[in-house]
């Protein structure tokens, strides 16, 4: 048997998509009465839960409080049928001990911490099913959660995902293309003034082909905003005819 | 506006691959132009053979045809869901109608397109039929090709449609069920089978024979032909075979075949072996042939080779071709390939299915970037078996600790020789020097003459870790610049090497001899000597050459000297044969360790002096030991090679008009010496070259087991190997032996064990064997490197062999050979017309005999990197069309020395 033809001649990937096309984004917010605010998002068969809760006090020992700005909790976590095999998965490994830090990170950048001193902001992430991309989900959904809560942000982050196969970069991959070909890169992205969030590889590139994978990746993440844009907009026009009377 | 007509093709998915290869033949053809291909039979074509795929994807790439693709798997109008119930083939041909419907209403929807019509090709009877009640227009290939009018060429490339019943056996089984062991066991028991090891042809590789290593067997030999036959066999697998009956038999093809379809899949193997059996059979040579039943036991290892990448880039399964032609092409699954390529890589076999034309492998290691010396040398030592890690901490425990010296516990128990003048005579830079001589004059006025071998068996104790080690290793292996000992370098190169000026324990043997070298009594001791000098040949030559040195060491030089040339001339009288090689050493750069020039072996008269006392030694304690140890002394025979070993160098003789008798060694050395040719001063070096290819091995053995002793090539009724302990095992075991048989060590179980004993021969005979070729591999490796940096040479040459459609011919300058073949893939070839009697070739006008003087140009092919070959093309005799003109570049053209 052959492998898998990432991009085919005809310029079709895997499923269908042509390099630059994003799968398909369907959100909801507000799945969850108890918390502050969450919500849920697929991106393709990716499909990620987020509940936020805050701020409020420090939980815990005082001493992880910061007198000027709020601290940031995300907790990353993966459903045990989440992928093709099985598994039961333990809280704090390595893998999602490393998620839970690089989120954490990209929120610290987006969320408006310093309004709320020795408070605590709650994010907990988790992954239903994973078909690549793991992580642009839960930035993507954590940041709808965010916006229902109603935690002042600077923009939307956006995340997406980009490989590069056949000198031509792919913006969004499945989990057959990162797990087939080579590399993916990470982008999280402020669109409205294009400050990055986080930025992660770990994989070899020639350099000649970074600034065009980023270049990628930053056109799918601003394409990304609108959707989400459209799904805040959509969600508060509901609520507002709900709550009018 | 021109009628067009488009048509959609799927090549046939439930034929064999000779029809979709007539298929792709059809597509290729110019004629057929405006296809096009959906991409999900792009998809199955890609899954199921790569060469057909690169075809179909080229023939898409050409603008003239006008070839399509159609992403019809992601249209949205031409995607459909599998049913409940539907298998993917049948879902796949219901998407190839659904799409070639939505073509056909496509098309008629465009204005101008009313003249358009899609046509359906398909080679699958019931899809035909379901499309057709779909009301597409459908038409098998070959109705389509027969309605082309005025295109009957076209037929000619249409493959015979096979009927359906023919579907299962040609596409799926290629092999045959092995039979379970029970099943095997009982037909060996009761004569249905035969057990033997299988051996692949190396020059054929639809071509194997089966050696039936059981005794009593009136066949010894079974050969089989075709992959049905040999049936999944590998190289040194042991097997079950079932002979055919007579009249099935067929001789041994001469033809060379090498398995280098580009497809990673089954196919034109029909073509392939029609060619074996085109072969007309004279019944005389026609040898029993059978088919292997089964696998008695795998003696797969892991493979040195390299990857064929699969022509489709992201393609996971590889091919992999392993350096030893007799090993088959091995299919492995690798996401590195890019990576790989170029690299020479190790592959273990997992398994043979019998639906599948190759092996199924994995990937073990990468050794390095094919070319690199280090990498080949890696190579060709895995794949000769030869042991070469790093010896153990475990064999290190058991060297002695240093600083060592010569207790007084050795000063009682042994000889004490270190006044006498003892010296060595070796190659330069030898360092692991085994043997020592000295000679001087009694009272008596006899010679008392001795042989000092270093005391291997007195550091290395039986059973240890040491042993153990050196026992499995059996020999130091020498190639070009390296050395892989036997025994740690601390033994090899320091306290057992027997270097001058300091004092070491040796096993001496000591004649005392009359001056017409007739030994009167002989004598073995362990001892400790001292040597005085350590010589080169040269050194040890110029001193008895130069007649004013008159110290003890030239003197004792001498002695050996004259006894040593009559001890020759006696055994040269008993019909010892002197033969010949064309080896050529390399001079090898001291730094990069590059060949730089190539030096003739010259052999001076000490090296003879040498190698008779070694010779003496050895038969002496061979006899000595023998009479000891009837049942388990450690002997080694040459035997004496069938008469029909000879008939290539009588017929080769005769061509020149001279009689070779080959009754008895001594009639063959004397038709040697007496065979010469006016003008030709090398045609004797020629027919001893011949000779020595005539030969046996000579193999070791225990004597209990064995009843012929002679060692024919030295005409010598016992022999062994006594000689050199540091570099072969042997020795050393004959070393203890003979310790034993002179009360200075104890004996243990395992020397008085026959069984043992004959077992630790067959690996030390598999060893040496191995090392032997190990060393050719390294020489014919350096000087694929020294032609590769003088780039074309013109040297002239000898036919040493003339083939059917190749002469071999040896350079002696280089002693470098080479075929010259006649004929070529690429070109017609010229008219050959072989005589075996003779063996002549007459190609065209021309006719070349064996030894015939021909001019060739030498340079080096490294089309394929791994398998570069010394090329060879003829400049003289001028045949148009097949010699080359002679290269411009001459290199400073030395005259070659033809009486080397």
């Amino acid at each position: 048997m052959a492998g898998l033809e990432l991009l085919s001649d005809q310029g079709y990937r895997l499923d269908g998509r042509k390099a630059s096309e994003l799968r398909k984004v369907q959100a909801r917010t507000s799945v969850f009465a108890q918390a502050d605010g969450s919500a849920y998002l697929e991106q393709g068969n990716t499909k990620a839960l987020a509940v936020v809760y805050g701020p409020h006090e420090t939980r815990g020992s005082r001493s992880k409080s910061l007198h000027d700005r709020a601290v940031i909790n995300c907790q990353y976590s993966m459903a045990t049928f989440s992928t093709a095999e099985r598994k039961r998965r333990p809280h704090g490994d390595r893998k999602s001990s490393e998620m839970s830090l690089h989120l954490k990170q990209t929120f610290e950048a987006a969320v408006l911490t310093e309004l709320y001193p020795r408070s605590q902001i709650d994010i907990y992430v988790k992954i239903l099913q994973a078909d690549g991309g793991n992580y642009s989900a839960c930035v993507n959904a954590a940041t709808l959660a965010l916006v229902d809560a109603g935690i002042p942000m600077r923009d939307y982050v956006c995340a997406c995902t980009a490989g590069f196969v056949e000198d031509t970069p792919l913006a969004d991959l499945c989990h057959a293309e990162e797990s087939g070909g080579g590399m993916s890169l990470a982008l999280a992205l402020l669109p409205r003034n294009g400050n990055i969030a986080l930025l992660q590889m770990d994989a070899r590139l020639h350099q000649d082909h970074l600034d065009a994978l980023i270049e990628a990746a930053m056109t799918a993440c601003k394409g990304l905003s609108k959707v989400l844009d459209g799904v805040v907009r959509q969600h508060l026009e509901e609520v507002s005819v709900l709550t009018r009377d | 506006m021109k009628s067009q007509i488009s048509k959609l093709t799927s090549p046939v998915r439930e034929y064999t691959k000779v029809i979709k290869f007539s298929q792709i033949d059809i597509l290729e053809d110019p004629l057929i132009r405006n296809v096009i291909i959906l991409q999900i039979v792009l998809q199955e074509v890609r899954h199921r053979s790569a060469p057909v795929y690169k075809r179909i994807k080229d023939a898409i790439h050409e603008k003239e045809k006008h070839f399509y693709t159609f992403t019809n798997e992601h249209h949205r109008e031409t995607f459909i869901e599998r049913e409940q119930g539907e298998s993917a083939n049948d879902r796949n041909d219901r998407a190839i109608r659904v799409a070639a419907k939505w073509y056909t209403d496509h098309l008629a929807k465009k204005t101008d397109g009313g003249s358009l019509k899609v046509v359906l090709l398909t080679d699958d009877r019931a899809n035909k039929e379901k499309a057709e009640q779909y009301g597409l227009i459908v038409y098998r290939c070959e109705e389509y090709i027969k309605s082309l009018i005025g295109n009957p060429e076209l037929m000619d490339r249409l493959a015979l449609q096979p009927d359906d019943q023919n579907e299962i056996t040609g596409s799926k089984l290629l092999f045959p069920e092995h039979l379970p062991l029970s099943r095997i066991q009982s037909g060996i028991k009761n004569g249905m089978f035969l057990q033997g090891t299988f051996h692949a042809n190396r020059d054929n590789y639809l071509e194997g024979k089966v050696f039936i290593n059981r005794e009593g067997e009136e066949i010894n030999e079974v050969l089989l032909q075709g992959l049905q036959n040999l049936n999944r066999a590998v190289h040194q697998d042991v097997v079950a075979v079932e002979l055919f009956p007579k009249e099935r038999w067929v001789a041994p093809s001469s033809v060379v075949l090498q398995d280098d379809s580009p497809n990673d899949e089954d196919a034109e193997e029909d073509e392939t072996e029609n060619k074996l059996k085109g072969v007309p059979s004279d019944p005389s040579v026609l040898k029993p042939t059978g088919r292997v039943v089964g696998i008695i036991k795998r003696n797969w290892r892991p493979f040195c080779g390299m990857l064929s990448q699969s022509m489709i880039k992201e393609a996971t399964r590889h091919l992999f071709t392993p350096a030893d032609r007799r090993i088959p092409r091995i299919r492995i699954e690798t996401r590195q390939a890019a990576n790989l390529v170029g690299q020479r890589i190790m592959v273990a076999i997992d398994g043979w299915p019998k639906n599948s034309r190759y092996p199924n492998g994995h990937f073990v290691k990468n050794l390095g970037s094919a070319g690199d010396k280090e990498t080949e040398t890696e190579v060709l030592l895995l794949e000769h078996d030869v042991p070469h890690q790093p010896f153990s901490q475990a064999v290190l425990s058991f060297l002695p600790k240093m600083p060592w010296s010569i207790t007084e516990e050795d000063l009682k128990v042994r000889a004490d020789l270190r006044h006498l003048c003892v010296c060595s005579v070796d190659p330069p830079g030898c360092t692991d020097i085994d043997d020592t001589l000295h000679c001087r004059e009694l009272e008596n006025g006899n010679l008392e003459v001795g042989v000092h071998i270093a005391d291997v068996s007195h550091f290395i104790r039986p059973g240890n870790a040491l042993d153990q080690e050196a026992a499995s290793r059996g020999t130091t292996v020498y190639l070009c610049g390296k050395r892989i000992d036997m025994v740690p370098e601390l033994l090899s190169s320091n306290l057992c090497s027997l270097r001058s000026n300091v004092e070491r324990l040796a096993f001496s043997c000591i004649w005392e001899m009359n001056h017409n070298a007739e030994i009167l009594k002989a004598h073995f001791t362990k001892s400790i000597i001292n040597s005085k000098a350590s010589l080169t040949y040269a050194e040890a030559q110029m001193r008895i050459d130069d007649g004013t040195m008159k110290d003890d060491i030239t003197k004792s030089l001498r002695g050996l000297n004259r006894l040593a040339k009559i001890l020759k001339g006696r055994r040269i009288a008993k019909g010892a044969l002197t033969l010949s090689s064309p080896e050529v050493p390399f001079h090898i750069n001291s730094e990069t360790h590059d060949p730089i020039d190539l030096q003739s072996k010259e052999l001076k008269e000490t090296n003879s002096m040498v190698e008779e006392f070694m010779l003496l030694a050895n038969i002496s304690v061979a006899q000595k030991i023998y009479d000891e140890f009837s049942e388990c002394a450690l002997l080694r025979k040459h035997p004496s090679p069938p008469p029909l070993n000879y008939d290539i160098l009588i017929k080769a003789a005769k061509s020149r008009d001279l009689n070779i008798h080959t009754d008895s060694a001594k009639a063959l050395a004397d038709s040697l010496n007496n065979a010469t040719v006016e003008n030709f001063p090398y045609f004797n070096t020629l027919l001893r070259i011949l000779a020595t290819r005539c030969m046996m091995q000579a193999v070791y053995f225990c004597s209990g087991m064995d009843s012929d002793f002679h060692h024919y090539g030295l005409a010598s009724p016992i022999y062994t190997h006594f000689t050199s302990p540091i570099r072969r095992y042997a020795d050393i075991i004959v070393h203890r032996l003979l310790a034993v048989a002179i009360n200075a060590d104890s004996t243990y179980p395992d020397l008085m064990d026959k069984h043992k004993q004959s077992a630790l021969c067959n690996n030390l005979n598999y060893r040496h064997k191995m090392a032997q070729y190990a060393q050719r591999a390294s020489v014919a490796f350096h000087t694929q490197l020294f032609f590769k940096n003088k780039g074309i040479i013109n040297e002239e040459g000898f036919i040493l062999f003339v083939k059917k459609n190749a002469i071999i011919i040896l350079i002696p300058k280089f002693g470098l050979e080479g075929a010259v073949f006649f004929d070529n893939k690429d070109k017609p070839s010229p008219h050959l017309s072989f005589d075996s009697e003779g063996p002549t070739l007459k190609v065209e006008e021309h006719t070349f005999r064996m030894f015939d003087k021909v001019k060739v140009t030498i340079s080096l092919d490294a089309s394929n990197i791994q398998h570069q070959r010394i090329r060879m093309a003829l400049i003289e005799p001028v045949i148009p069309g097949v010699s080359v003109p002679v290269p411009e570049s001459e290199p400073e053209a030395k005259k070659p020395k033809l009486d080397c």
